[in-house]
């Protein structure tokens, strides 16, 4: 079996894991870091996103050893110990949830898009970068309201 | 997913005797298109050569012609790419419309196009800008290069290297996205190259990409929408599925089309 190591939230981790394994498994079954979710297996729905080197990624369409020398960043890794990362924050502030099943991959996906836009991102770029997010409960609306309050407090 | 072999290439030469040697290997690039097609068992290789993180397949260079892209770029970086969006910004601006912001930061140019999927993007620019695909021992045509429903003049174990797209004097794409999968429904590349005016539709054809003669002899006369808004296209050919019938298919082709001339002209 191929060993695999990478950086995740920071730590070097490392592990022995079959060729197929997909990253998104990776992190919940090897590393036990259920934040990340798989809404579709499809590569539809983006509740997997996390950050890959830096950038939005699904983690159920990235196989692990592909990973191999990468960092990663997962939900678990915004908050810094209690206190809330802004993006998350916003998305408590502004009812950006209902079940919450969407919300790991909106808020890492979320902030991804404050990274590459600021924190003056108007709202139909916001609604264009969903597209690869889907969330079954909210409409939408307090997510995207959620985004633009979190990118303008990350700015700060 | 089935098991298979991975192994991470660590040159173009490395990656042909990998496959040379592997029972049923394939090649992996961005994996966005791979790996959702292992995962549904519709695919199940021995062996899988990554050559997405191979250094002399990726970037962009540009000269006086054109710009050449190499085959493992990602859709975002050509989106984001100084020198594409100088010299045919309707090219960054279709990689740019790709799929969504995830799908754009993995995704590559080379496995687009080696896939041929008939709704892909990629293709329709290669058609109608008349580029060249560069592959590890020869230079193939857009016109030769893409041979049917996801086939190619692409022989077993032949690796994309790079694309080739010559400058335009104007060129626009215009997509009518399918609302759920951002695939195109109909989509329109329009060319105004040195070699004259192209007109390629993807997503409509059950053979893939195709060209719009009629349309190309109209434009190269005329290049207003004026010039080809009295022209039909056939629904011959044209696919038939839940998300649309040949005739607005064929439809939609005029006014993908027509739009893209105006986008063209600014
Ligand atoms: C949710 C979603 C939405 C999408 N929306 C769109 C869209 O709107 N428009 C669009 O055009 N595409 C879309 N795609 C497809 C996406 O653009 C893929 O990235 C692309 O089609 C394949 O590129 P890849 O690098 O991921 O290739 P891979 O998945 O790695 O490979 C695809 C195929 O090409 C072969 N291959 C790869 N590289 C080479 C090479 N250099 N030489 C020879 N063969 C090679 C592989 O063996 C494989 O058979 C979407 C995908 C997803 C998951
Ligand atoms: S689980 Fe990855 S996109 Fe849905
Ligand atoms: S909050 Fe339930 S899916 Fe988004």
């Amino acid at each position: 079996m191929p060993t695999v190591s990478m950086t995740v939230n920071g730590k070097s981790v490392s592990g022995e894991v079959p060729a197929n394994t997909l990253l998104v498994e990776f992190l919940r079954e090897t590393l036990g870091l259920t934040g990340t979710h798989v809404g579709c297996d499809t590569s539809q729905c983006g509740a997997c996103v996390v950050h890959v080197d830096g950038k939005a990624a699904k983690s159920c369409t990235r196989l692990a050893v592909q990973c191999e020398g990468a960092e990663v960043a997962t939900i678990e890794g915004l908050a810094n110990g209690a206190d809330l990362h802004p993006m998350q924050e916003a998305f408590r502030e502004n009812h950006g949830l209902q079940c919450g099943f969407c919300t790991p991959g909106m808020i890492m996906a979320a902030v991804d898009i404050a990274n590459r836009h600021g924190g003056k991102v108007d709202e139909e770029t916001i609604r264009h970068e969903l597209d690869g997010n889907i969330c079954r409960c909210t409409g939408y609306h307090n997510i995207v309201t959620a985004i633009a309050a979190g990118a303008a407090a990350m700015g700060k | 997913m089935y098991e298979f072999d991975y192994h991470r290439a660590s040159s173009v030469a490395d990656a042909l005797s990998a496959l040379g040697k592997a029972e049923d290997g394939t090649v992996i690039s961005g994996g966005q298109t791979l790996l959702p097609t292992m995962k549904q068992r519709l695919a199940s290789p021995s062996d899988l050569i990554d050559i997405g993180s191979l250094d002399e397949l990726s970037g962009i260079s540009a000269d006086g012609n054109g710009v050449t892209i190499g085959a493992a770029t990602t859709h975002a970086t050509v989106a984001g790419s100084g020198d594409v969006n100088k010299a045919i910004p309707a090219l960054a601006a279709l990689a740019g419309g790709i799929g969504d912001p995830h799908v754009r930061n993995l995704g590559t140019i080379g496995g687009s196009i080696a896939n041929n999927d008939p709704a892909a993007d990629y293709p329709a620019a290669c058609l109608a800008l008349g580029a060249t695909i560069t592959t590890n021992n020869r230079s193939i045509s857009a016109d030769d290069f893409f041979t049917g429903l996801f086939d190619t003049a692409l022989e077993n174990d032949e690796i994309v290297t790079g694309v080739t797209f010559p400058r335009a004097d104007k060129a626009a794409y215009m997509k009518f996205a399918n609302p759920a999968s951002r695939y195109a429904l109909v989509g329109v590349f329009v060319a105004k190259t040195g070699e004259g005016v192209r007109v390629a539709v993807t997503g409509a054809g059950e053979d893939g990409v195709f060209r719009v003669e009629e349309m190309e002899s109209a434009l190269a006369g005329d290049f207003s929408s004026a010039a080809i808004a009295g022209i039909s296209v056939s629904s011959d050919g044209l696919n038939n599925d839940i998300h649309a019938s040949p005739d607005y298919r064929a439809h939609l082709i005029g006014v993908m089309a027509r739009r893209a001339v105006d986008a063209a002209n600014g």
